[in-house]
């Protein structure tokens, strides 16, 4: 054989780089030493230790939602590949490209319960796109590119690598292979032309249209065909909280967000609709409300590259299966040819949303003495002018950041949307920044989810990557208290964090920035201050603890069934009137 | 209502358990399932039968045709095709119900695999209700066990 052979860590290197990784962030261990001393020595490839294993594979899924590229994440066996999970779950959920590689016990070990042994492709398998377990070092650079292409074509989502020792450490050509070709999966990009036209046709009848869009539009990159839809065709655009940024939303035709904690304007007009055009979005439970009240009145037209999506959830009429954005290049293209006069047919139904709007704008109320949680997210948006990658955590926070800021382009907004990661946000945002270094990333946080992955500061701190934690410290564990609030009688069971640490003190202690408001006349001071920071930077911003996330639709309810803060507070006084 | 679907997947390791994860993980039944080689070797051929409404069948399709080691799926609702299936069951046989046993066996062409002093094993092949009717019949001798392939299906030209 003419050509030199390298063991399996080099040609996990050499993959890799002709992947274009320019980041990883691996914890080592055991099992996987032979790959981090071939890493050692290499210079193209960012080599980032995160705190936590949970923490890297959210890393690399902040890096690829703000970037569109595959996030790379490496941990080791056992305990090391068990700490992926979470992370693996939500991007799943989410379908965010990720690849993790995992270490794993020897081959001839597999199976006999060795030292730190898990059977991660079998724990991972539901919640992963696909994962492999190599037992050949032959089959490992193919291997990768697979798992490259299978974690960015279709519907994206994370897939794993398991490499036991040995293959890592055994040798083999290095023979990287230019092309995929799996036969088993072939998405579909390109939408049938005549599912197409109907859409279109029905577009054009349509009197009281509606574009719900979800995650889809971000992950195939299509915002700008959305526009360019909605413009021509003067329809009102909802998105769903992974469709942020999807849609101007600071555009007229912008509804905000529909579901749970939607606008009342969205909601109602997704009720009232005759057409719903749902792109790249999955109808959600937390989206529909009670299904059999969902949109009684629409026809529905789906476009998504998962075909498992249409039809899952809610009866669709028009289907559309294909990539988001390659489908509205083409129904783009059809709507141009039918010249309807756009504005005259939809005029009357922009003024019935428009006064909707009116009727019920997202609002709260202003306090002078406490610090309302929404109004640091309202100041935020008015200092950075909307510029700046936002990450959140999940709870109250998150809707509100959700709500009271502004996304007008695409991937500036990372959030665990459907499995609803506590400690999401700190790793995620360090991950973003990692990736787009130029922007200000802030982590907006609960004092709740902030504790889950906190030892990342030290990550940012010593990889220099400065982030920008907000916390809305309510003291409590604030959805699930409004939750127990609204439903449950008020009986608050293990809600109280009543022994929050000091938060500046913590970031001060890992050599961040802390930093506290605790009235609102403090609140810009801060976040300017803040904004400055060159370093990783605490923001401790201590918030009016009962405030609750209105609109609210309770679960079960159909979505124009919503709740609003003014009328819980006018029971509460004629309650009190009566005692 | 039932449903006989087929699937072609690819012979590696781990299929099988990615199947069964879908259809346990999203809630869906499998009533039988079989799964041998075909002629190509980096095939295997799945044979699953399921129960549920128009809809879950729509996804369970889907489902299937998503999963990235699944080559093909064939619904054989609206096709003309042959199922069979092949059972094993063990009777008691005291003497005097030998040769009764036997005369019921031949009338659904079942054929004895094993005999000792005090049992019959018989193979029987056919459809579900074929199977069904001669596992009736032996009832009252008292039958031992009763292991069953699963259904296979295959399309007519
Ligand atoms: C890992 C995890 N555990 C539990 C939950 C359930 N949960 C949802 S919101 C929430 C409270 C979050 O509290 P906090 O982070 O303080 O945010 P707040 O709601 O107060 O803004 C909890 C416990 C979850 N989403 N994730």
């Amino acid at each position: 054989m003419s050509n030199k052979e390298i063991t399996g860590a080099e040609i996990f290197l050499e993959s890799l780089k002709r992947e274009k990784v320019d980041t990883i962030f691996a914890y080592p261990g055991g099992v996987v030493l032979k790959i981090f001393d071939v890493l050692y020595d290499q210079k193209d490839i960012r080599i980032i230790l995160p705190r936590h294993e949970q923490g890297g594979v959210h890393m690399a899924d902040g890096y690829a939602r703000s970037t569109g590229k595959v996030g790379v994440a490496l941990a080791t066996s056992g305990p090391g590949a068990t700490n992926t999970v979470t992370g693996l779950a939500t991007a799943y959920m989410d379908s965010i490209p990720i690849v993790v590689f995992t270490g794993q016990v020897p081959t001839a070990l597999i199976g006999n319960d060795a030292f730190q042994e898990a059977d991660i492709v079998g724990i991972t398998r539901p919640c992963t796109k696909y994962n492999f377990l190599v037992k050949d070092v032959k089959d490992l650079a193919q291997t990768i590119k697979e798992a490259f292409y299978i974690a960015a074509s279709g519907r994206p989502g994370p897939v794993l690598i398991d490499l036991p020792r040995d293959v890592v450490t055994t040798k083999a050509e290095f023979i990287w292979p230019e092309k995929v070709d799996i036969r088993s999966y072939k998405p579909s990009v390109t939408g049938n032309k005549r599912q197409i036209m109907q859409a279109a046709a029905a577009i054009a009848k349509a009197k009281k249209p509606v574009a719900y869009i979800g995650g889809g539009v971000i992950s195939s990159n299509a915002a700008e065909q959305i526009r360019e839809f909605a413009e021509l065709t003067r329809i009102p655009v909802t998105h769903t909280l992974m469709g942020i940024g999807g849609f101007p939303g600071t555009h007229p035709l912008s509804l905000g967000m529909l579901g749970m904690h939607g606008t009342y304007y969205a909601n109602m007009a997704i009720h009232h609709s005759d057409l719903i055009v749902a792109i790249g979005a999955r109808f959600d439970d937390r989206v529909t409300g009670k299904v059999e009240g969902f949109a009684p009145e629409a026809k529905i037209i789906h476009i998504d590259v998962d075909p498992t999506s249409i039809r899952k959830n809610v009866r669709v009429d028009i289907p559309v299966v294909g990539d988001v954005k390659h489908v509205m290049v083409e129904l783009n293209k059809e709507l141009r040819a039918i010249k309807e006069p756009w504005d005259a047919i939809r005029k009357s139904w922009i003024k019935q949303i428009d006064a909707w709007r009116e009727e019920r704008p997202l609002t709260y109320e202003q306090s002078d003495e406490v610090i309302k949680p929404q109004f640091v997210i309202e100041k935020l948006y008015e200092l950075t002018g909307g510029d700046a990658i936002i990450v959140t955590d999940v709870g109250q926070h998150q809707m509100w950041a959700a709500q009271f800021f502004k996304y007008d382009t695409p991937r500036n907004w990372l959030s665990s949307g459907g499995l609803g990661t506590m400690g999401y946000g700190l790793p995620a945002a360090i991950g973003a920044k990692v990736a787009r270094p130029d922007k200000n990333v802030f982590s907006i946080s609960g004092d709740g989810s902030i504790q889950m992955n906190i030892q990342e500061i030290a990550t940012s701190i010593e990889n220099n990557i400065p982030v920008k934690v907000i916390i809305l410290n309510n003291r409590f564990l604030g959805m699930v208290r409004q939750w127990q609030e609204l439903f449950y009688a008020e009986r608050y069971s293990s809600v109280d964090l009543g022994s929050t640490p000091d938060f500046v003190k913590l970031a001060e202690a890992y050599g961040a920035i802390g930093l506290r408001a605790v009235k609102p006349a403090d609140v810009e001071a801060v976040l300017k201050e803040g904004l400055k920071a060159k370093r990783t930077v605490f923001m401790d911003f201590v918030t009016a603890r009962y405030e609750k996330v209105f609109p609210m639709v309770p679960a079960g309810a159909s979505i124009n069934e919503m709740i609003f803060g003014e009328e819980k507070k006018k029971e509460e006084k004629k309650l009190k009137a009566v005692k | 209502m039932k449903h006989i679907i087929s699937a072609l997947v690819e012979n590696k390791f781990g299929v099988l358990s990615r199947v069964s994860g879908l259809f346990s993980g999203r809630g869906f039944n499998i009533e039988t399932i079989s799964i041998g080689p075909t002629l190509d070797p980096t095939v295997s051929q799945m044979t699953i039968v399921t129960t549920g409404d128009e809809r879950i069948l729509e996804q369970i399709l889907k489902q299937l045709n998503k999963l990235i080691d699944v080559i093909k799926v064939t619904d054989f609702a609206d096709k003309e095709f042959v199922e069979r299936e092949m059972c094993l069951i063990k009777i008691n046989t005291p003497v005097e119900h030998r040769s009764e046993a036997l005369r019921i066996a031949d009338i659904f062409r079942a054929r004895v695999v094993d005999s000792t002093q005090k049992s019959y094993t018989f193979q029987v092949t056919g459809d579900e209700k074929k199977i069904e009717a001669f596992i009736e019949l032996l009832k009252p001798m008292g039958i031992k066990e009763v292991v069953r392939t699963g259904k296979i299906a295959i399309t007519r030209d």
